[in-house]
């Protein structure tokens, strides 16, 4: 029988424990995190996909880079990396690089990933670098107080848009699509069993994955824009949210407050970064090539 | 000549290298096995040769998108176990401070290789120059205490390479290799040792209970020991100030603490860091305190002002930060005169003009860079500075 984390759990989550409570560091609970906020429920998929896999949890990583999304590595209980602002996708990079057992999941905000961290994206998913990103979609920098990014729609309002911002904002399935990613979906946090099973799938999967996840920001993205509390929020995803699983991801556009097309976009095989330049050495060198055998004891006779 | 036979992995024996190349043996030998980076003059060399060689040696190199990725990729690859090492010039160097920052904040041990050009901006891409000290030292946004080295020579560019990445793990903190242009392309003699005559430090693993481990329980040094990612100790680390835990604490007093060890660590360790070259220093009226390619002109304005019958000591820093406080200290009591030359137009001299604190007198021999001192302006400080 496959052994899965939730089994070896199951004991303590019995009876009067949150079932994810092993997964969580309840010694940093409760969360910064404002009430209503999505982030607690993409923590909660997250967590859930980790529980029903079959991954040894000392084998998977989290690494955030800054904003709200970013405190996400700081409360999970696993090797969790808090970095720099939009430096999240190449520091998982070297991590997995340098230890590719490790699944290496990337769980950070929209401004974090495709602004201040944008090329690291785009190279990202070029190479197939076999990493999970898990992007928290909330259209605005809410850390600093709600300034507009590249993915706030066309005339929402923002402390740094008072008028209503005017620059045309990212489709990131479309973006992380055609630079190579292999795995692309978009759900929003009112989609939790699709969600989970989507990061269940890309946890399992190898390659470079994105997963968007749209997500309500009551406190000032929601409020500047009159939007109603994370609850009303969650009501709009219910009513205007249409799977198109396989739809061409150009057509997934989000313009402010319309229809949001949600599903998986891509899901295709291609050999990753890592086993193509093993495979690619290995022939080019010929027998003199000595592959990285992930870390080790190093070479040295000193204490 | 037939091309060189690349594969053993440590290349004991005598080689015809420039500085570049023995930098990246030196990493090689120092168990390097990760190298991200990205291209620029005069540094692209040592990439170049990683490039060939890991594969031979069970290394990874991977060309980065930019310096920011370049850095940020060698810590994490050094959480997942690896010794790992970047490599960049002036512009790179400035890209690559951020993380740095996250390097020193979060103890995570690694080289900084800074092959230095004329600044500022693109400045003089070919021609050397060392005005990157002062941004080794301060380059990143907050307080800190950092580890720079600058070697002399090809040579001291494999020794000191290894020495550097003994430091980082010693201590766990990012080291600065500071070389410059000249010294990153001139080609000499250099020796590798037999695999048994190079310190190499292993890093210090915690060997404590799992359950018991917190990140930043320093040891008597100051130090913590590392982990690394896999290993089910499921710890945290964060660039925001943090407590034993790693957990992030925003108040004062957390601040206090952590940031007074990560400047005590160095400190308090200043001596055993410390690596000085001194010549005829004893009796010497006159010192000239010098490091990298300035030290190799600096050798001649010595021979020229001994043979005036001035007598000359050279003070050589081959670690520039921690500055040698106490050393420099000492040789102000006695001396007339300290000279520095440096390839900038005063940036190391300023620490030395601090700790002299006007107990003897001090002269810089500036160069604005792209070319090294010409030794008569370095032997004119000199006679200057033996006047009574």
């Amino acid at each position: 029988m496959k052994h899965t984390n939730s089994q070896a759990d199951r004991q303590i989550a019995d009876g009067k424990h949150h079932p994810l409570e092993p997964y969580l560091r309840m010694d940093r609970i409760p969360h910064i995190w404002c009430s209503t906020c999505g982030l607690g429920t993409c923590l909660n998929s997250f967590l859930t996909a980790v529980r029903n896999s079959a991954i040894p949890r000392e084998n998977i990583a989290v690494v955030s880079g800054i904003g709200c999304t970013g405190r996400t590595a700081g409360y999970v209980n696993l090797d969790s990396f808090h970095t720099t602002h939009g430096r999240a996708i190449p520091f998982a990079t070297g991590l997995k690089l340098a230890n590719p057992e490790l699944t290496v999941v990337v769980i950070s905000g929209d401004g974090d990933l495709v602004a201040i961290g944008g090329n690291h994206f785009i190279h990202a998913a070029r190479r197939n670098m076999d990493i999970n990103i898990i992007c928290v979609n909330n259209f605005n920098y809410a850390m600093t107080g709600g300034q507009f990014g590249p993915t706030t729609p066309e005339t929402a309002r923002t402390t740094t848009a008072p008028y209503g911002s005017f620059e045309h904002p990212f489709n990131l399935p479309f973006l992380a699509d055609s630079c190579g990613a292999t795995y692309v979906a978009r759900w929003t946090a009112l989609h939790v069993r699709h969600l989970t099973a989507s990061i269940g799938e890309a946890l399992e999967r190898r390659g470079f994955s994105f997963i968007e996840v749209i997500s309500p920001c009551p406190t000032v993205y929601a409020r500047r824009n009159r939007l109603g509390t994370g609850l009303d929020l969650l009501q709009f995803y219910h009513d205007n949210s249409v799977i198109k699983n396989g739809i061409d991801t150009r057509e997934c556009d989000i313009r402010f407050q319309e229809q949001l097309i949600i599903g998986k976009f891509v899901d295709e095989e291609k050999t990753t970064f890592h086993d193509t330049m093993t495979g690619y050495l290995k022939d080019a060198v010929g027998e003199k090539y000595v592959p990285y055998v992930g870390p080790m004891e190093m070479p040295g006779n000193g204490d | 000549m037939s091309r060189e036979d690349n594969s053993s992995w440590l290349k004991t024996g005598p080689h015809y290298w420039d500085g570049d190349y023995a930098c990246a043996e030196g990493a090689i030998a120092a168990g390097c096995r990760f190298l991200a980076g990205y291209p620029i003059t005069p540094s692209t060399e040592v990439a170049e040769r990683i490039a060939e060689r890991f594969p031979l040696v069970g290394g990874t190199f991977i060309q980065m998108e930019d310096e920011l990725a370049s850095m940020a990729a060698i810590l994490g690859a050094a959480w997942g176990g690896a010794k790992a090492m970047t490599v960049t010039s002036g512009p790179g160097f400035s890209l690559m401070q951020e993380n740095i920052g996250l390097g020193v904040m979060t103890e995570t041990p690694c080289v900084v290789v800074n092959v230095q050009r004329g600044g500022p901006s693109t400045g003089l891409p070919t021609l050397t120059g060392q005005q990157d000290m002062m941004q080794a030292r301060w380059g990143s946004h907050g307080d800190y205490e950092i580890i720079a080295l600058s070697p002399s020579s090809p040579q001291e560019c494999f020794d000191l390479t290894v020495t550097a990445f003994n430091l980082s793990e010693r201590y766990r903190v990012p080291v600065m290799f500071m070389m410059d242009e000249c010294v990153g392309h001139m080609t000499e003699k250099v020796v590798v040792p037999h695999l048994s005559k190079i310190h190499v430090l292993q890093r210090r693993w915690y060997r404590g209970k799992k359950e018991r481990y917190r990140p930043y329980v320093p040891g008597k040094d100051l130090v913590p020991p590392m982990v690394k990612a896999g290993d089910d100790f499921r710890f945290h680390i964060t660039g925001l100030t943090h407590d034993e835990r790693g957990y992030p604490v925003i108040n004062a007093a957390c601040q206090s603490i952590c940031v007074t060890r990560l400047v005590d660590k160095i400190k308090q360790n200043a001596d055993r860091i410390t690596i000085l070259d001194e010549d005829r220093v004893e009796g010497a009226e006159v010192v000239v305190v010098s490091y990298g390619i300035s030290y190799r002109v600096a050798t001649r304005a010595i021979a020229l002002a001994r043979d005036k019958g001035i007598r000359v000591g050279s003070l050589r820093l081959v670690t520039v930060w921690p500055f040698p406080e106490r050393r420099i200290a000492e040789l102000a009591d006695k001396v007339k005169c300290l000279v520095m030359p440096e390839i900038n137009l005063g940036q190391v001299y300023l620490e030395m003009e601090r700790v002299a604190c006007g107990r003897c007198r001090t002269k810089l021999v500036p160069h604005c860079g792209g070319w090294v001192h010409d030794p008569e302006d370095i032997l004119a400080a000199i006679v200057e500075g033996a006047k009574p």
